[in-house]
């Protein structure tokens, strides 16, 4: 559904992504493990065009996302992202939040789009937190509700860029149980995590990348009992949790 | 539940130290103003001076003629910051986007807030006021009012343009991604998500601009608006004494009162926002 061929991207000297070659699945869940600075999140940022690849190509389908002439502004409403932090828009309530989306791009009316996020919030938990501010939320729960503003525009496929780094290990718990709703709800999903035993659990497919390209790649009951390259024996003996 | 007597007798001696406090407060303030106001009325000049700057019947004579020029001061504050928004929002927005198809554009925008944030208000005014008529070209306006607009609109439009264009730069990068993510436009993110934080961000230097705005209403005296400065000065003309410029300042003051407690309180509540005090 979505296939990544030799992506390039360098931010001025510095060659970031050398050549990442990589192909999702419909329903497919993938977690991106490597170091921090080994390019997931620019690689997933390419992915849904906030980036600009230098070399390589993108398709959705049958469509090449990376051609400038494709629409953008259309790619990311089937392409959803949420990021580690400042997800959500601080002057805008809870439900505007989701209502945002649906209603300037998407096109929706006002009132179908605020049906939609108390519908969404209800199944987080959260449909009281409907005319809150960001601020007044903790951390988790603002996740999960950037997790369902994402959700709300009706993505194909969600890129998720390591959305529980930032959170008290207390509140880790919470926004992987959205995850794992969304994963049974047959949700394509590319994330990057530290979050070994959950990508254990949740990934159809793991994939170790180290200094820009994809070292290794597999289901987890391979790659994380019987890594077939060094480098990814070495990264996972010293993130064993 | 009621609260332990530890707690009264805490809360007994914080009202004890709050009155004490106070008393100290209004004590040395009217010392030092009583102190002050004996000084100078006891000063061998303070005859002369009073007659000149407060004479009351002399207040009260040019009051009326004062207030009805004022008002002219006040349509020109009006009409000129919504002027001056429109310019600020336009160059600000033009300065951050980062299309390389603009850039004669965006070297306009440049040249124009240095140029205007360079030159004092009043020799804008000047130019304006005296050499746009001067030029004779069709369509230009000649009313003195739409030429003061003018002016100001020029000068304050550069500065608070770079105030706007600092709250904008101030915006977590991660949230113009978000606003993409969701399939909004570039436009779309200005509007509906940077620009609503990027102003409120800069409220209090975006009103204390507007503070000082309403002041200098009164530089358009010099190209012959006949506003409240001008009408004291009239008046100065008249009698030889300066009861009207301290009746016009007096106008001036209470005016950017209520616009100066807003920006405190403004300034006061993102300060405790951003230290985390209140939420
Ligand atoms: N906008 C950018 N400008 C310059 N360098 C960047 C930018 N974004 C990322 N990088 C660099 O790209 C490298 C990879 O970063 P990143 O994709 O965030 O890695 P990861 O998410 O795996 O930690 C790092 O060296 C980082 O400094
Ligand atoms: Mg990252």
């Amino acid at each position: 559904m979505l296939r990544a061929d030799a992506v390039r991207k360098s931010f001025g000297a510095n060659e970031v992504l050398k050549g990442i070659s990589l192909e999702i699945a419909a329903g497919e869940v993938v977690c991106l493990i490597g170091a921090s600075g080994s390019g997931k999140s620019t690689f997933l940022r390419c992915l849904n065009l906030l980036e600009q690849v230098d070399d390589g190509d993108i398709w959705l389908d049958d469509r090449e996302i990376t051609d400038p002439r494709a629409d953008a502004d259309a790619v990311r409403r089937e392409i959803g992202i949420v990021f580690q932090a400042y997800n959500l828009f601080p002057h805008l309530s809870v439900e505007q939040n989701i209502m945002l989306g649906p209603v300037k791009a998407g096109g929706q009316t006002r009132d179908a789009a605020r049906g939609l996020a108390h519908e969404l919030l209800g199944r987080i938990g959260l449909a009281e937190k409907a005319g809150a501010y960001p601020d007044a939320l903790s951390g988790g729960q603002q996740q999960r509700v950037a997790l369902v503003r994402a959700i709300a525009m009706q993505p194909r496929i969600l890129l998720l860029d390591e959305i529980t780094s930032a959170l008290d290990p207390m509140l880790v718990g919470e926004v992987l149980d959205v995850i794992r709703d969304l994963r049974r709800d047959g949700m394509t999903i590319v994330m990057a995590t530290h979050e070994m035993s959950f990508a254990q659990e949740v990934a159809d497919r793991i994939v170790f990348m180290a200094d820009g390209l994809v070292e290794e790649s597999g289901p987890p009951e391979q790659l994380f009992t019987a890594p077939r390259s060094p480098r990814t024996a070495e990264f996972l003996a010293r993130h064993r949790t | 539940m009621s609260p332990s007597d530890r707690q009264l007798e805490r809360e007994r001696y914080r009202r004890l130290r709050a009155r004490r406090r106070g008393a100290v407060a209004v004590v040395s303030t009217l010392v030092v103003l009583g102190g002050a106001a004996i000084v100078i009325t006891q000063s061998p000049g303070w005859p002369r001076v009073q007659q000149t700057y407060f004479d009351p019947a002399a207040a009260r004579d040019i009051f009326p003629e004062v207030a009805k020029a004022f008002w002219l001061n006040i349509r020109l504050f009006l009409v000129a910051e919504v002027f001056i928004l429109v310019v600020a929002v336009t160059v600000a927005i033009i300065r951050v986007v980062p299309a390389p198809a603009l850039a004669p554009i965006k070297l306009l925008a440049t040249v124009y807030t240095d140029v205007f944030r360079g030159t004092p208000t009043i020799l804008v005014v000047f130019l304006v006021g005296f050499g746009v008529p001067a030029l004779d070209l069709a369509g230009m306006p000649t009313s003195l009012f739409w030429l003061g607009v003018i002016a100001l609109t020029l000068s304050y439009g550069a500065y608070v343009a770079e105030v706007l264009r600092a709250g904008i730069l101030s915006i977590h990068p991660t949230q113009w991604a978000s606003g993409r993510a969701v399939g909004l436009s570039y436009g779309q993110t200005m509007r509906s998500v940077v620009l609503p934080q990027a102003v409120r961000r800069v409220a209090p230097p975006l009103l204390n601009d507007f503070v000082s705005l309403q002041k200098d209403t009164a530089l358009l005296s010099t190209i012959g608006l006949v506003e409240a400065l001008r009408v004291a000065q009239i008046d100065s003309g008249r009698t030889f004494a300066f009861t009207g410029y301290v009746v016009a300042a007096a106008f001036f003051i209470v005016a950017t009162i209520p616009l100066a407690r807003f920006t405190d309180y403004l300034t006061v509540r993102s300060l405790r926002r951003e230290n985390g005090l209140v939420t």
